[in-house]
């Protein structure tokens, strides 16, 4: 099966998911086929993405490794934008996403790429893509959170933020508590993950290693040095995503405009 | 020197085209049904939304001034008028100084230290009137001024805003109140939707 675990363990493992089902139909809850379905998707996916990177990294073709970023880097985008409780008119949250996740995830990427070129070979795709893929949903998560914070609440804050610009502030003072509670909000995982890191949970690169029977102290390390890097491209990604929605709900006279919003779904 | 604020075409949603002047020390009141399009007209004048046409002051064009400038002489006051400082005194620029004015609305000054929500509809609507003149804009463009005051209220915002005029200021006031438009105005604008 699959290196590390015996098909027996995985069964069990699989056991405990049947269990909660079970849990859900005795108490009623209602969860049991969500809970089913995601979970046989959760199989299907990371065992075809598991085949799809095994032929990847035995080719080493770099043109190879460049779709398949392509690829991420565009499902991140699509589901920042499809999260979106309120969303820009035109597809333009799923632009302003694309901007954010993609310039983030790709300079912190190649960022970490060339601190490692001394110590490993940088281009493989056995190091690029996991990285890369660390990084990417790292800023996936900061640029949902973000956006959403900023279009839920700018609606609601309309009348102060009109009042504001009345009286002859700029767009930017006026909109500037909004965009520091979306900024914060957008990196509120991120400070919760290297605050726990180690004291409350082993995060999953350095659990990883440790299984793998890698020395603790050198799995520590791994994982500070991820950290570093999801520091960057969450703060990154956010900001250029929450700069950017702001700049298309407003125009050259600066102008508060929520007629590119889209109605709240339910 | 009296300034001159003009609109020429001015058109958005359905409402207009307005052409219309106005001068400083002087009130010209829109009147009209609901939904004619009063206050999207003072927020035209207030370059607040995307419009069609042209808005000058002493001649000079809108769009040749920075936004935030001609918001700061061409002043929009909202019949909901916004909040978005913890009490209502940090949403004035000198709170100490607005204390005389304060009184002659009849506002209790403690009252600038409390939270927006703690005070009474018609309170707040007066202490946004005193936010619109801090700095003493050219033209103020007042929605419904007196929708949530009594008479004895009414009265004194009225005061207040003869005397602003009196020192030059230009008003643009849209009203229901048939009584108040004939105490205010020097001139009419009647507008309805086509």
């Amino acid at each position: 099966m699959i290196p590390g675990f015996t098909s027996l363990e995985m069964a069990l493992a699989a056991g405990l998911v049947m269990l909660s089902a079970g849990l859900s139909l005795v108490l009623k809850l209602g969860i049991h086929l969500a809970l089913s379905l995601a979970a046989l998707r959760m199989v299907v996916q990371l065992l075809l993405v598991g085949l799809l990177l095994r032929a990847i990294f035995s080719s080493g073709s770099p043109w190879l490794t460049l779709g398949l970023l392509v690829i991420m880097i565009g499902a991140a985008s699509y589901e920042v934008g499809a999260r979106q409780r309120r969303r820009l008119r035109q597809g333009w949250t799923f632009l302003v996403s694309g901007a954010a996740v993609s310039s983030a995830t790709l300079f912190v990427a190649a960022f970490a790429l060339a601190s490692l070129s001394g110590s490993q070979n940088w281009t493989a795709p056995a190091v690029v893509i996991p990285i890369a893929g660390i990084i990417l949903g790292s800023a996936m998560n900061a640029a949902s959170i973000g956006i959403g914070s900023l279009l839920d609440t700018i609606s609601a804050e309309k009348a102060g933020i009109e009042a504001r610009l009345a009286l002859g502030h700029s767009m930017r003072q006026a909109t500037e508590p909004l965009l520091r509670r979306a900024i914060h909000a957008g990196t509120i995982p991120l400070v919760n993950q290297m605050a726990g890191a180690g004291l409350i949970t082993l995060p999953g690169i350095m659990s990883g290693q440790v299984l793998a029977g890698f020395d603790p102290l050198a799995a520590a390390q791994s994982q500070i040095f991820l950290m570093f890097l999801l520091s960057a491209a969450s703060v990154g990604c956010v900001v250029i995503a929450v700069f950017l929605t702001l700049r298309r709900l407003s125009d050259e006279r600066q102008r508060l405009r929520l007629d590119r919003l889209e109605p709240a779904r339910l | 020197m009296v300034c001159h604020l003009s609109a020429h075409g001015l058109a958005s949603d359905g409402a207009g085209p307005f052409t219309f002047s106005v001068q400083g020390g002087q009130c010209l009141a829109v009147v009209g049904a609901s939904g004619a399009g009063k206050s999207l007209l003072l927020k035209m004048l207030a370059d607040l939304i995307p419009h069609e046409g042209l808005c000058s002051l002493d001649g000079v064009s809108a769009r040749d001034i920075p936004a935030p400038q001609w918001r700061m002489r061409i002043r929009y006051c909202a019949a909901e008028p916004g909040w978005w400082a913890p009490t209502i005194g940090a949403h004035f620029r000198d709170p100490a100084a607005i204390g005389q004015a304060c009184a002659a609305l009849g506002l209790d000054g403690a009252l600038l230290d409390a939270a927006p929500e703690r005070v009474s509809t018609g309170e707040r609507q007066r202490f946004a009137l005193l936010r619109g003149l801090e700095d003493r804009p050219a033209f103020l463009l007042l929605d419904e001024p007196s929708s949530a005051l009594d008479e004895t209220s009414t009265d004194l915002v009225e005061a207040l805003l003869e005397d602003a005029m009196d020192k030059g200021m230009g008003l643009v006031l849209a009203s229901h109140d048939k009584r108040q438009v004939a105490r205010l105005a020097d001139d009419i604008l009647e507008i309805s939707r086509s």
